[in-house]
C-alpha cells in the first residue's frame, strides 16, 4: 500500500494536490477506526458503568443517564454471595493443566507431522483437525456415560469417578482442543527453517532433543498466541463443566455467573458486576500477553 | 501411531534418488533409534488415544443412540428411524433451529468475516494508534459468550435498556421495541453480538496473514499498474490462502457451535432456538430423551461433516500440489 502511495500515485490523482488527498483520506480513516473502536468497546464500558450504579437509580433514569451514586457495592455482593474466589480457583485448576498439556501434546504431534514426517502424518492431521470441528453437543451423552463408569481413587476425586471431577473436565478439554492447536502448530512448524534441526541431527540429537531443545523454542510466538486463545476458550467454556460436574462448589467461574442469574434474575446491575468480574481475568491476561501476541503475529515466517 | 515406527527422515540426501523414483525411492538417511520410537509412540499415542476415545468413539456412540429410545436409566431399545421420523414430522422447533443455525452461518460469513478482513486491511497500513484500535476490536474475543449474553440484556432490554433510551423510545405513550422478547427480532440482536465478537477474531487472523505476504508481490503489482483494489483482490487475497482456509473453518465452527450466548439470554427459547440448544434440552433436560436428543445431534453432525469433508478436500488438493 505504501509503495503505491509513494510511487505512481501522484500521476493517477492528476490535477489535485496529491498530499492533500492523502491527508484527507488519512483523517477519514482515523475517524472511521475511532468510531468503530468506540462502538466495539461500548458494550463493555456500559456494563462497567451499570455495575457501579444502584438498581433503583438505573431503573428510574435508564442506563444511559448521569450517575447519582457510584460504588463497588455490587462487586462485593457478586464476589461474596456466589463464593467467586472458590470458583476462580476451580477455573485455574482446570484451565492451567488443560492449556499446558494441550500445547505440549499438540506441539509434539505437529512436530511429528511437519518435521519428522512420519508416515500417515497427513491423516493424523486430518483426524485431529476434523475432530475439533465436531460440535461438542454430539459427544455430550456418551462422554457423560463413559465418565460415570471410570473409577478414580479417592485422592484423585472425592466422587470416585471421572464424572464430577476436575480430571474429567481437563481430559475432555485436552481431547477437544488439541485438534485446533495441532492444526496451527503444524502450519507454523512447516514455515520454520530446517537448518538448525538438521545440524542437530548431524550432531546425533534424538527426536526428543530435536523437539524440546531445537524446535519448540522457535515456536514461542505461536505458543504464546495459542496459550492466550486456549486459556480464554477453556476459561469461557461452560457447557462441559455444566454437563460433567454435579457439585456446585467444583464449578468453574463461568457457571458461578449462571448461579448469580438464578438468584437475582431481576437485578441486571448485579449481573453486570458479576460479568465484569468474570471477564476481568481474560482481559488482563490479554493485555499482559499482548506483547507476545503481536510479536507472534509480526514474526510470522521466521527467517534465520 | 504404528506408522510412526518405521518413519523415514528424508530431507537432504533424497533428491538424486527421488528424481528417478519419486514415491518409493526415498532413501532413509537415518533410521530412528529405539528411544526415538518409544518417545514418538508415547507422546503421539497419548493425544491420539484421547482424541479417539473422547471425540471419535463418543461421536459414533451418539449415532448408535439415535436409533434407540433410551431415557438414561432403563435399558435402550432399538426403534429404528422413529426418532428421525418424529424429528421431521412432529417437532416444530427443529425446522426453526436449522434455519437459525444457517442464518448464523450466513451472517458470520457474509457480514462479520468481511468486516474483520476490512479492519485488518485498514490496520495493516501502520496507522497511528493502530495498536489501540487493534486492542479495542479484539477485546470482545476474550470474553465468554455467556458474559456477552448477559451484557446484551443490559443493552437491549425493552423498558430501560441502553439502546431504547438512546432511540428515545422509552417513556409514556411510546412503543419501545422489545429487542430480546420479540421472537422475530431477537435472533438478529444475538447475531449482531456474535458478529461483534467474531469480527475481532477474524481481524487478528488476517493481520497475521497480511504480515506474512511478501511485500515484493505488492510492489510488482504496483509496477504493473494495478491499483490498490486490484492489488488486494488479485494478488494479496489469493496469496493468503492458508489464512482464508483457517478463517472459513472458524466461521463454520462458530456458527454450528453457537450455544452459550442464547443459553445465557433466555435458555434458547422464544425465537432463539438452535440445534445445540435442542440437543442439550433433550439430553440434560427433565425429559431426558437421550435417544431423541442424539438424533438431533446426528443431524448437526451431518451438517458439520459436510463442511469437514469440503475442508478435507481443499487440504488434500493442497497436499497434492
Amino acid at each position: 500500500m505504501t509503495a503505491i502511495a509513494a510511487g505512481p500515485a501522484p500521476k493517477a490523482t492528476g490535477a489535485k494536490d496529491p498530499r492533500a488527498a492523502v491527508a484527507s483520506r488519512r483523517v477519514g480513516l482515523h475517524v472511521f477506526l475511532a468510531a468503530v473502536s468506540l462502538l466495539w468497546l461500548a458494550p463493555l464500558l456500559l456494563a462497567v458503568y451499570a455495575s457501579l450504579r444502584p438498581y433503583q437509580e438505573t431503573a428510574k433514569y435508564g442506563y444511559f443517564s448521569w450517575p447519582h451514586h457510584l460504588s463497588f457495592a455490587y462487586y462485593r455482593e457478586a464476589f461474596t454471595q456466589s463464593g467467586m474466589a472458590q470458583h476462580f480457583l476451580n477455573t485455574l485448576l482446570i484451565a492451567v493443566p488443560a492449556v499446558l498439556l494441550t500445547l505440549f501434546f499438540a506441539s509434539f504431534v505437529a512436530f511429528c507431522i511437519a518435521r519428522v514426517r512420519i508416515r500417515g502424518g497427513f491423516f493424523i492431521l486430518i483426524l485431529f483437525t476434523a475432530g475439533n470441528l465436531l460440535p461438542p453437543q454430539v459427544m455430550v451423552t456418551p462422554v457423560y456415560e463413559l465418565f460415570t463408569r471410570i473409577p478414580l481413587p479417592y485422592w484423585m476425586s472425592d466422587s470416585l469417578t471421572m464424572y464430577d471431577s476436575y480430571w474429567g473436565v481437563i481430559a475432555i478439554h485436552i481431547a477437544f482442543q488439541t485438534g485446533f492447536c495441532v492444526f496451527v502448530m503444524t502450519n507454523f512448524m512447516k514455515a520454520l527453517p530446517e537448518e538448525l534441526r538438521e545440524a542437530a541431527i548431524v550432531d546425533g540429537a534424538g527426536v526428543w532433543t530435536q523437539f524440546w531443545r531445537i524446535t519448540l523454542p522457535l515456536c514461542r510466538p505461536a505458543l504464546a498466541a495459542l496459550a492466550t486463545l486456549e486459556f480464554a476458550w477453556i476459561y469461557n467454556d461452560f457447557l462441559w463443566a455444566l454437563v460433567l460436574m454435579s457439585s456446585g462448589d467444583k464449578m468453574p467461574v463461568t457457571s458461578a455467573l449462571n448461579n448469580l442469574k438464578g438468584q437475582y434474575f431481576q437485578d441486571y446491575n448485579l449481573l453486570a458486576a458479576g460479568s465484569v468480574l468474570v471477564a476481568l481475568p481474560t482481559v488482563i491476561l490479554f493485555f499482559i500477553l499482548q506483547r507476545h501476541f503481536i510479536a507472534g503475529l509480526t514474526l510470522g515466517a521466521t527467517k534465520g | 501411531m504404528t506408522a510412526g515406527a518405521p518413519a523415514a527422515v528424508a530431507p537432504a540426501a533424497a533428491p538424486e534418488q527421488g528424481r528417478r523414483r519419486p514415491r518409493a525411492g526415498r532413501r532413509r538417511i537415518r533410521r530412528l533409534t529405539t528411544r526415538d520410537r518409544l518417545v514418538i509412540t508415547v507422546l503421539l499415542g497419548l493425544p491420539l488415544l484421547f482424541t479417539f476415545v473422547l471425540v471419535w468413539a463418543t461421536t459414533l456412540a451418539s449415532i448408535g443412540l439415535s436409533f434407540t429410545n433410551w431415557d438414561g436409566i432403563g435399558s435402550a431399545k432399538f426403534i429404528g428411524i422413529d426418532n428421525y421420523k418424529e424429528l421431521f414430522t412432529n417437532y416444530p422447533p427443529f425446522a426453526t433451529a436449522i434455519w437459525h443455525n444457517l442464518l448464523w452461518l450466513g451472517f458470520l460469513a457474509l457480514v462479520a468475516t468481511p468486516l474483520g478482513l476490512l479492519f485488518a486491511v485498514l490496520l495493516d497500513r501502520k496507522v497511528r494508534f493502530g495498536r489501540f484500535y487493534q486492542s479495542a476490536l479484539y477485546l470482545p474475543v476474550v470474553l465468554s459468550l455467556a458474559v456477552i449474553g448477559f451484557i446484551s440484556q443490559l443493552i437491549f432490554a425493552r423498558d430501560d435498556g441502553i439502546l431504547n433510551t438512546l432511540l428515545g423510545a422509552t417513556g409514556q405513550g411510546q412503543h419501545p421495541v422489545d429487542w430480546i422478547g420479540d421472537p422475530h427480532i431477537n435472533i438478529w440482536v444475538v447475531l449482531v453480538m456474535a458478529g461483534w465478537r467474531h469480527a475481532g477474531y477474524v481481524m487478528v487472523l488476517y493481520l497475521a496473514g497480511l504480515k506474512g505476504v511478501d511485500p515484493s508481490l505488492k510492489e510488482a503489482a504496483a509496477i504493473d499498474g494495478a491499483n490498490a483494489r486490484q492489488t488486494f483482490f488479485r494478488v494479496v487475497f489469493p496469496v493468503m490462502r492458508p489464512v482464508n482456509i483457517i478463517v472459513g473453518v472458524i466461521t463454520v465452527i462458530e456458527a454450528l457451535r453457537a450455544f452459550d450466548i442464547v443459553y445465557a439470554i433466555n435458555g434458547g427459547t422464544n425465537g432463539l432456538e438452535l440445534l445445540s440448544v435442542l440437543i442439550t434440552d433433550n439430553i440434560i433436560g427433565e425429559a431426558s430423551r437421550i435417544g431423541f436428543g442424539s438424533a438431533i445431534a446426528v443431524v448437526l453432525l451431518l451438517i458439520s461433516v459436510g463442511c469437514i469433508v469440503a475442508y478435507c478436500m481443499t487440504e488434500l488438493r493442497e497436499e497434492k500440489t
